[in-house]
C-alpha cells in the first residue's frame, strides 16, 4: 500500500489535534508515515502510533526552533525523498501552509490548501474546499507531481487505529537558505486554559454588541460552561476589547466547529468568511434584521446581556 | 544607497458582491466589481513607512492580472508608491499559486529589489502561500506574517504572532516580507495623492518580457485542477425566537436537544 507523509504539528512532543485528524484522512489514501521535527519529536510516537502511523520519522535538530520555516521544508523534502509517498498531508496552520507550498515547489508538485475533506480518486486524492466565504464547494486534484495538501482543523474525526509507529531518525542536510531568517526571541502565549480557537469543537464569539473589553467576561463565562474557545469579530478586536489571535473572519482565523455561537455580531461578510462552515450556528442579537440570522440554525432576537447569562446559568444547571 | 522596495498586490473580486465561477472553473471576473485586496493595503502602508525611514527609497508596486487590475495599481500609487508594473498576458488566465509565484519572482527580479513586501494572503483565494513561494524562488529569506516590521542597516526585523508563541525575527536583505492586518492601519489616499498617481509611470510587461513560456502558466500550466465547483445550497431557515424573558433557557433547550449540553 502506498505511503502518505503526514507532517506533525506538536508542541514539545504534545501532538495537536489537527494532526490526529490528518491521520484519519491519510488512512483513506494509504499508510501514514508521520514526520515529527524539533524538541520532543520522538515523544510524539506513541500518540501517532495509536492513531495509525506505521512509521514516525524524527529529527530534533535545534535549527527548527532557531530559524523560520526553511529547515522544516528541508526535513520534509528529505522525508519525501526517503519514502516516495503517494501524497503529503499538512495541517492548515499559517506556518504549515508555508512549509507545504515551498515543499511542493521544490518537488515539482501542485499544492492545495485548506481542504475540508479528502477522498481517494481514480487519479490520486481529491480534495474538497469551501471557497468564497463558503458560498461554493470545489473539488480539486493535483495534476502534477505528488499531491501536497493542507487540511483545515475539524475536517475529520479523530479515530484510534493502532499501528506500529516505529521511530526512525530522519537524516536531514540543511540547505543554504535554512539559516536565512533567525528567530531571535520567542514569547510563549499565556495559556487561558481554553481550547485553541481553530481546533475547538465549540466556539463562542462576541462582537460589537458586547460593547467593551470588561463585558467579554459574559462571553467567556458561556464558553467555559461549554468547554468552548472564545472568538471575537473584527469590530471587537479593532476596538481593543479582545486579542487579535482570537479574531474570527477573513483577516483573522477561519473556524469550522461543531457549534458556533455568535453574540452581538451582525454577520458582515468579513466575519461570515471565517465561520460559515461551522456545523451548527446559533446567534443572539438585538437587531432582528442582522444578516447573521440568515445563517443560523437557532437565533434569539434579544439583549445578549439578558440572554447569554441566562443561557450560561441554564447550561450549568443542566450539567449539574 | 537607495532601498528598492517591490510591493506585490492583487486585484480581487469585491467580497461584498456575489462571487461566481466561470464555465472553465476559474473565478468569474466579469460579474463582480474588483478592487485592491484589502490585505495588500497593509503591505503598501508598511512599504511607505519603511521608505520614510530610509535615506532614499523607491517603491514599485507590482501586480499580475487582467486589464482592470490597473485599478489596484492606481490605488497603491495614490497611497504613495512611486511607480507600477502590470504583468498582463492572455496566457496567464487560470494560473495557479505555483505559476503566479513564477511570474512574480521573474518580475521582481526584472524590476530590481532589496525588499519585497506582500500582504499575508489575498482576500479571494486566501491561501497565504505566495510570499513563501516567492522567497523560495528568489532564494532569499522569508520574514512573513509580521504584525510589526522595520528595516535598518540592511536588516529587516519583525514580530510574528503565532498560535502558541510570538516570535521576533531577523534577516539580511534582500528578503521577502509579508504583513498582517495588525501591522498598522492603511492610509487613505489624499486628493493630492490621487492626482499625482495619474502622472506616475505604469509599465506593462507580458510573458515574453519575463522570458516565461506560455505552457509554464495559465490553466494548462497549472499543477492543480479544479474538477467541479458547486454553489453551496442555501441553509434551511433556522428557528428564530424573540426573547420574552426566557430566550436563554429556550436556547439551552435547543443546545441540549442537539447534544451540546
Amino acid at each position: 500500500m502506498a505511503e502518505v507523509l503526514v507532517y506533525v504539528d506538536h508542541v514539545d512532543g504534545a501532538v495537536r489535534k489537527p494532526t490526529l485528524e490528518l491521520l484519519t484522512l491519510a488512512r483513506r489514501i494509504g499508510e501514514p508515515v508521520a514526520v515529527a521535527l524539533g524538541n520532543g519529536a520522538a515523544d510524539t510516537a506513541a500518540t501517532l502510533a495509536e492513531h495509525g502511523a506505521v512509521k514516525v520519522l524524527t529529527d530534533d535538530a535545534s535549527e527548527y526552533a532557531d530559524y523560520l520555516v526553511v529547515p522544516k521544508v528541508d526535513a520534509l523534502q528529505a522525508a519525501y525523498e526517503a519514502v516516495s509517498p503517494a501524497a503529503v498531508l499538512v495541517p492548515s496552520s499559517a506556518e504549515a501552509k508555508e512549509i507545504a507550498a515551498r515543499l511542493a515547489l521544490r518537488i515539482g508538485a501542485g499544492v492545495i490548501t485548506d481542504a475540508v475533506d479528502i477522498e481517494a480518486g481514480d487519479s490520486g486524492p481529491v480534495a474538497t474546499q469551501s471557497v468564497f466565504a463558503a458560498s461554493y464547494t470545489t473539488r480539486t486534484r493535483v495534476s502534477k507531481g505528488t499531491p501536497v495538501i493542507t487540511v483545515k482543523p475539524n475536517s475529520a474525526a479523530v479515530e484510534a487505529a493502532p499501528a506500529a509507529g516505529a521511530v526512525e531518525a530522519l537524516s536531514v542536510t540543511f540547505s543554504a537558505q535554512a539559516t536565512g531568517t533567525k528567530v531571535t526571541g520567542r514569547t510563549p502565549r499565556e495559556s487561558t486554559g481554553r481550547p485553541e480557537l481553530t481546533e475547538a469543537a465549540i466556539v463562542v464569539s462576541g462582537g460589537r454588541g458586547v460593547n467593551g473589553a470588561e463585558n467579554f467576561s459574559v462571553i467567556e463565562a458561556l464558553a467555559d460552561s461549554l468547554g468552548a474557545a472564545v472568538g471575537a469579530s473584527r469590530a471587537a478586536v479593532d476596538a481593543g476589547w479582545y486579542p487579535h489571535t482570537n479574531q474570527v473572519g477573513q483577516t483573522g482565523k477561519s473556524v469550522s466547529p461543531q457549534l458556533y455561537i455568535a453574540s452581538g455580531i451582525s454577520g458582515a461578510i468579513q466575519h461570515r468568511a471565517g465561520m460559515q462552515t461551522s456545523k451548527t450556528i446559533v446567534a443572539v442579537n438585538k437587531d432582528a434584521e442582522a444578516p447573521i440570522f440568515d445563517l443560523v440554525d437557532y437565533g434569539v432576537v434579544g439583549d445578549l446581556f439578558e440572554v447569554v447569562p441566562q443561557l450560561t446559568e441554564e447550561i450549568r444547571t443542566r450539567k449539574g | 544607497m537607495s532601498l528598492r522596495i517591490v510591493v506585490t498586490v492583487k486585484y480581487v473580486p469585491d467580497a461584498t458582491g456575489d462571487r461566481h465561477f466561470a464555465e472553465d472553473l476559474t473565478v468569474d471576473r466579469d460579474d463582480v466589481d474588483g478592487l485592491l485586496s484589502e490585505l495588500d493595503e497593509y503591505a503598501v502602508e508598511q512599504a511607505l513607512q519603511i521608505a520614510a525611514e530610509a535615506d532614499d527609497a523607491e517603491i514599485t508596486v507590482l501586480t499580475v492580472g487582467p486589464e482592470d487590475a490597473k485599478d489596484a495599481l492606481r490605488k497603491a500609487l495614490s497611497m504613495g508608491a512611486d511607480k507600477a508594473v502590470h504583468v498582463e498576458d492572455d496566457d496567464l488566465h487560470g494560473t495557479d499559486a505555483i505559476g503566479t509565484s513564477l511570474v512574480l519572482a521573474k518580475a521582481i527580479e526584472k524590476a530590481g529589489y532589496d525588499l519585497v513586501v506582500s500582504g499575508m494572503a489575498s482576500t479571494d483565494g486566501t491561501m497565504g502561500v505566495l510570499p513563501a513561494l516567492v522567497a523560495e524562488r528568489l532564494g532569499v529569506p522569508q520574514v512573513t506574517l509580521l504584525s510589526e516590521v522595520s528595516v535598518a542597516d540592511g536588516v529587516v526585523k519583525g514580530r510574528r504572532d503565532g498560535d502558541s508563541a510570538s516570535e521576533q525575527l531577523e534577516a539580511s536583505l534582500p528578503a521577502v516580507v509579508s504583513v498582517t492586518d495588525q501591522s498598522g492601519e492603511a492610509r487613505y489616499p489624499s486628493f493630492k495623492g490621487i492626482m499625482a498617481a495619474k502622472k506616475k509611470p505604469v509599465e506593462s510587461w507580458d510573458l515574453s518580457d519575463l522570458r516565461i513560456e506560455a505552457d509554464e502558466v495559465g490553466l494548462a500550466g497549472s499543477w492543480t485542477a479544479v474538477d467541479s465547483a458547486a454553489e453551496r445550497p442555501a441553509r434551511t431557515a433556522g428557528t428564530i425566537v424573540k426573547d420574552e424573558g426566557e430566550g436563554g433557557k429556550q436556547l439551552a433547550g435547543f443546545l441540549a436537544e442537539h447534544k451540546f449540553v
